[in-house]
């Protein structure tokens, strides 16, 4: 790369080389996604009341959003915070237990049947959108606890402990109701009765406010922090970053997103049993991520869509479909080290400057700008 | 009054002493440096007046108040700031946003001012403001990790061998930026395995060794003594 080029600063902070570059306000910014963000969920709606997604397709596409959001939230682990945590299914699954039990208690407590989480009424909107949040603050919590011993590790051994704690959590569940000696998740049999809350319309909701926020926060000071402490915990700490606070914000959030994402599984599925949610779960979560290139938003999307949908189009060969999977991602490990993406991220407002400066890819490099998130990408490959 | 005071430092890692106790001094305005042998305990030192490191006994004052105990994110609102060693910057992001994080203790518009003074400081810093930090050679990755340092506006700057691994007239240059910041005011404790180029900047100077200090003078005085000289001049 040449060494004289001018390069801006990500999302337009920093000071800018060239000076005539023309940039975007932040509300403009905003408005440019929430305009695309709608004009989707329109779109896939039409699409669901026309009848050219019958059922199982829409159905497909809820798990695709929960898996967005799973690899997402893990995503902020992984990819931000630098670790490796291996017991995301844990979190998922407190997030689920506590969301269904939360609406079926409140269901039978304020007289919401079945048939008005379907229908959706404002009642069973409130008691689904209460559900999420006990939810994800069930998750929260089991991510503190967990959280604040396991991050004085690193490594191997954080893997290890994350991995521990999400099996505990799956024979709590297992076993809580011998233990407390009421009815409470159904052990082994499962948690049945779940009303299914979850729809087009929600997980969508669900998927936007999410990536929303976990942009909003990683752009943050709060977030430069987290980045600081994946780049260097040592220089981070003599930056006046309280490393601690951080890690441990890091994890919990992401353990909330987790519980949140297991909330819409729960309205998606209907029966909870503890053993879905099992080592493989995790696994398969991360192996999204890592696909996907940690630190990449859009990566972890992508390859959390493209990794359910492609189980379900090879439901034929089901056999197989391990098979195909670990061919995959052997193949992008040996081809493509940084995951799909590397550590680059997408922005719709970044494109749309880029045609307002006149600034194409085709264009020789050297006369135009040239875009930061290539530079980024740059030393990722020159440090490997 | 001493701007800092450490008395009688131990440290301990598990069972091995590290630093058996170390007392000195730096008055403000003040160059002051630790020098030793590899083990000698100088960068043990500096992290635990930096606080990254929590001391067995001993106490650390810095403008009169104790820091012993306070972690190293808080000690910055003190006013010291440690540049830690071997180029430790944040190799992800670029040369602006690793400053900005420098700043991180600061409001915007304090980081505004300050980052013109580290460009000043470091004109090379600003030609690669854009760049990624994990791409720049070692010399500007000193360079900017010194900046960085510079951008909470301390008035203790701790250098952890800011030579290591540079090239000769790299280090000559880092060296002289390091005497600049001081005359602008800055006050500095410098570690270094340089002795050379340690003493001849030095106001004052420590000789370490195994942990405790052996000797203790001015710069020009130490670079001229006998056992420095066998010890670290190389005769």
């Amino acid at each position: 790369m040449s060494e004289r080029r001018p390069i801006i600063s990500t999302g337009g902070r920093g000071p800018a080389a060239g000076g005539a570059r023309r940039t975007l306000p932040m509300p403009a910014r905003y408005a440019i996604n929430a305009v695309v963000v709608l004009v989707l969920l329109v779109l896939g709606e039409l699409m669901i009341d026309g009848g050219a997604i019958n059922r199982y397709q829409s159905t497909v596409l809820e798990q695709v959003g929960i898996y967005i959001i799973l690899a997402v939230s893990l995503n902020i682990a992984t990819g931000y915070l630098g670790q490796l945590p291996l017991g995301h299914a844990g979190f998922m699954s407190m997030g689920a237990y506590g969301c269904s039990i939360f609406i079926i208690r409140m269901s039978e407590f304020l007289g919401v049947g079945a048939r008005d989480f379907v229908t959706g009424t404002p009642l069973a909107l409130v008691v689904v959108i209460g559900g999420l949040i006990v939810g994800g603050l069930c998750a929260a919590i089991a991510g503190v606890i967990i959280g604040i011993p396991a991050l004085r590790l690193k490594g191997d051994y954080l893997a290890i402990i994350t991995l521990a704690f999400a099996e505990i959590i799956r024979v709590v569940m297992l076993n809580i109701d011998d233990v407390l000696g009421f009815e409470l998740t159904g052990g082994a049999a499962g948690l049945t009765g779940i009303p299914g809350f979850s729809s087009f319309l929600l997980v969508f909701g669900c998927v936007a406010v999410v990536c929303f926020l976990i942009h909003t926060m990683m752009k943050s000071r709060h977030g430069r922090a987290i980045l600081a402490i994946r780049d260097n915990e040592i220089a981070a700490e003599a930056t006046g970053v309280n490393t601690t606070y951080y890690k441990t914000l890091a994890f919990v959030v992401s353990a909330f997103f987790a519980g949140v994402a297991g909330g819409l599984y729960a309205g998606c599925v209907g029966v909870l049993q503890p053993a879905v949610f099992g080592f493989m779960k995790s696994i398969e979560i991360l192996v999204m991520v890592v696909l996907g290139g940690m630190g990449s938003m859009l990566g972890s999307a992508i390859s959390a869509t493209v990794l359910t949908i492609l189980p379900e189009a090879l439901r034929a060969f089901s056999e197989y479909r391990m098979i195909a999977y670990a061919v995959v991602l052997v193949i992008v490990m040996i081809f493509r080290p940084q995951g799909l993406l590397g550590s680059y991220d997408f922005s719709l407002s970044r494109i749309v400057e880029r045609v307002m400066n006149r600034d194409f890819p085709w264009k020789k490099r050297g006369d135009a700008p040239a875009d930061a998130a290539e530079g980024k990408e740059v030393s990722v490959d020159a440090e490997r | 009054m001493a701007l800092l005071s450490v008395k009688g430092l131990h440290v301990s890692y598990g069972a091995i002493k590290a630093v058996r106790g170390i007392s000195f001094d730096i008055n403000e305005g003040e160059i002051v440096t630790l020098i030793g042998a590899n083990g000698a305990g100088k960068s043990t030192t500096l992290n635990t007046v930096a606080g990254l490191i929590k001391p067995e006994s001993g106490s650390v004052e810095f403008d009169g108040s104790s820091v012993v105990g306070v972690p190293a994110h808080k000690v910055v609102n003190r006013g010291m700031a440690l540049c830690p060693e071997g180029r430790r910057v944040f190799t992800q992001m670029t040369v602006a946003e690793n400053l900005e994080m420098g700043g991180y203790t600061r409001s915007d518009a304090e980081n505004k001012e300050t980052l013109e003074k580290v460009y000043a400081h470091f004109p090379r810093l600003k030609e690669r403001c854009g760049q990624v930090a994990g791409t720049l050679s070692g010399g500007e990755q000193q360079m900017l990790a010194m900046g960085r340092a510079l951008m909470s506006r301390p008035r203790l700057l701790m250098l952890d061998e800011p030579s290591m691994g540079l090239a000769p007239i790299l280090v000559q240059e880092i060296f002289d930026i390091v005497k600049q910041l001081n005359e602008a005011g800055t006050t500095i404790l410098l570690v270094e395995q340089n002795a050379n180029m340690a003493l001849s900047i030095a106001d004052r100077a420590y000789v370490l060794e195994i942990g405790t200090i052996k000797k203790t003078g001015t710069g020009a005085e130490l670079l001229v003594d006998d056992d420095v000289r066998k010890a670290y001049l190389g005769g």
